[in-house]
């Protein structure tokens, strides 16, 4: 970002030259599925407005006139705000989200919104009524150059893999450099996920530390805003424009946030790094756990403190996490109910028979399946025995984590995901909740407990995809978290994709990296 | 233990979604198989926690009007609506029973 903010002050391109080309991109990338909605009016009209900025000398900083993108569930107003699902489209927000304000108070451009899984829940971003998102890095050479050789042509198209979800369509267009940073938003690793997929850095900040005023929420005590960027430097950035105290989003902390510029790490010989055991889970591809014993040897070998700690309760977070979505999104899909906005059945017999029939008509599988499960979970006859309990079980997973935290650790070191990106065929075969509980078994923890995380790209996987390694701070560290990250980013070298059906733009503007990898 | 035919009519009523197919149902009778994991962590002598700033307090704001007086946009997006109202069809009518209804746990 500072390259590109660089340029942009110096005159070497313009606002307005920058936002066509990454909407020219947009275009040429429709294959991918990554928007849902592309903003160009208005996207040209602000790159116009920070034009004039830069031509005065006066811009607003560093984001004026970056191109951005935004998941398609926060509120952006005069844009369509769909959450994938049928409930939604064709609802124009009357308001901005805090953070979407943020960005564009900063001069962003806003170019669109990007898919989803339908009201952020599953992990592949497959099962939104626009269609799943494509991994921009199906189509990288590094992937093809390892895919097995089809004979026919029309095969070709079939071997493409996820992204990872549900902030899928976010990845794939900065993956794809459609945009310079996008957000997205994390529950149970909705950042992290795709974040890993797709090669890019996925930061899930502190409960608390970003405003969720305007994300439409599906779990109250654990979403939070993502930050989705080519590298730890721009989330950074991101983190320091949007962190804050909101009056709007009571659940948002009041300490005063100061942003940061990260420091070049040196000596990590004063670091203690933790590695939980537990996250050596079932299903974890020997490619990532060797990935992770190399990483946790980088670390040691440069003279950080590098220890095997316990997080007992972990295999119980995706039960819990189970229980306390569907008890949450029960609550939080009741608003849609054809009224005051949305999609509004026919039916006119009576208020509960509309009601009955708009959400029968505006949800998929997935979220009538949360929504009955939550309701069962919220039973009087049940209250106690799942949602009270899930509560408790909670509190022993964030214990697990303090406890260790407390001990000295200063960074837990753990794998994103359990192995590279799915090939779509094969991710449909099974359905979305179990596919979510596979996934989902390595970020959610962090949800749990309100930690701040991030996804850094490390390595390409056999197949020639990315694989991600996930660090967890402590409660507001995140100044810590992302040094650790940078340093670390800086000692992989992971390489950039090299994407073959889509012309490579001008290099000044893009960074570069050196091919040498880490594996 | 499979859900009762009864308990599932309840939870359409309160939820006002339905099952559709018996593989709604059976998702239900996933989910509660999966949950029914938590039971065997022991749990005695510890507190909820409903959220992880628990030790904090949640910021109040004066109880000044800051803003308002937007019904135009409040209206903007509703389907049906007279004057400054949003009409809904008449209330205080229950769904049929499930006898009543053409559902798909009529048959079960």
């Amino acid at each position: 970002l500072s390259q590109v903010s660089a340029a942009l002050k110096e005159g070497r391109v313009t606002p307005t030259e920058l936002c066509q080309r990454c909407l020219a991109l947009i275009k040429s990338t429709k294959f991918l599925n990554a928007y849902i909605t592309v903003a160009e009016e208005t996207a040209l009209k602000q790159a116009k407005e920070s034009e004039e900025r830069y031509k005065r000398g006066q811009p607003l900083g560093i984001l004026d006139g970056i191109p951005v993108a935004v998941k398609d569930n926060f509120n952006t107003a005069g844009i369509e705000t769909t959450c994938a699902s049928n409930m939604l489209k064709g609802y124009i927000s009357p308001y901005n989200a805090t953070v979407v304000q943020k960005l564009l108070d900063q001069g962003a451009v806003l170019l669109g919104k990007t898919n989803l899984d339908e009201f952020a829940m599953g992990s592949g971003s497959t099962d939104g009524v626009f269609g799943p998102v494509r991994n921009p890095w199906s189509y990288s050479k590094q992937y093809k150059e390892k895919s097995v050789p089809k004979s026919h042509s029309e095969d070709e198209d079939s071997n493409w893999v996820i992204t990872g979800g549900s902030s899928g369509g976010s990845a794939a267009a900065v993956s794809s450099f459609t945009c310079f940073a996008a957000l997205g938003s994390d529950t149970g690793g909705s950042t992290r996920n795709p974040a890993a997929h797709c090669g890019v850095v996925g930061l899930k900040p502190t409960y608390g530390l970003i405003s969720r005023h305007g994300l439409i929420p599906l779990v109250n005590s654990m979403d939070v805003p993502g930050i989705l960027t080519r590298c730890v430097d721009d989330a950074a950035v991101l983190l320091g424009s949007l962190a804050g105290h909101d009056p709007k989003d009571s659940t948002t902390i009041q300490d005063d946030f100061k942003p940061f510029e990260l420091p070049n790490l040196t000596d990590v010989s004063k670091l203690s790094i933790g590695i939980p055991k537990e996250y050596h889970a079932p299903g974890l591809s020997s490619e990532i756990l060797a990935l992770w014993s190399k990483a946790a040897d980088l670390f040691k070998n440069a003279g950080a403190k590098v220890v095997e700690v316990s997080l007992p309760h972990t295999r119980y977070s995706i039960v819990c996490y189970h229980v306390l979505c569907t008890a949450e999104v029960a609550s939080n899909m009741a608003r849609f109910d054809g009224l005051e906005y949305g999609h509004r059945s026919d039916k006119k017999e009576s208020t509960e028979s509309m009601y009955a029939a708009t959400r029968r008509e505006g949800f998929n599988d997935v979220v009538r399946g949360r929504i009955l499960s939550g309701n069962y979970f919220l039973l009087k006859q049940n209250y106690e025995k799942y949602f009270v309990k899930a509560l408790k079980v909670r509190r022993l997973i964030a214990n697990d984590f303090m406890k260790v935290f407390r001990s000295g650790v200063d960074i837990l070191l753990t794998p994103t995901t359990l192995s590279d990106a799915a090939p779509y065929m094969e991710f449909i075969q099974e359905d979305n909740r179990t596919r979510s509980a596979q996934d989902d078994i390595l970020t959610q923890a962090a949800n749990m407990a309100g930690l701040p995380a991030i996804n850094v790209p490390t390595a390409l996987s056999e197949r020639g995809l990315p694989v991600g390694l996930q660090f967890i701070g402590r409660s507001f560290q995140e100044k810590q978290l992302l040094t650790v990250a940078k340093w670390f980013e800086k000692q992989v070298q992971f390489p950039m994709i090299q994407l073959e059906e889509v012309k490579k733009h001008d290099n000044s503007v893009f960074q570069h990296q050196k091919s040498a990898s880490f594996s | 233990e499979k859900v009762s035919v009864e308990v599932l009519d309840h939870l359409e009523h309160l939820a006002l979604v339905d099952f559709r197919d018996s593989e709604g149902v059976e998702r239900l009778q996933k989910a509660i198989q999966f949950a029914d994991q938590l039971h065997e962590v022991n749990t005695d002598g510890v507190e909820p926690m409903d959220s992880v700033l628990e030790d904090r307090c949640l910021y109040l704001r004066e109880d000044d009007v800051t803003e308002g007086n937007c019904i135009k946009e409040l209206l903007e997006n509703a389907r049906e609506k007279v004057e400054e109202y949003f009409v809904a069809p008449p209330g205080n009518i229950p769904l049929p029973k499930l006898e009543e209804q053409d559902t798909f746990l009529q048959g079960s």
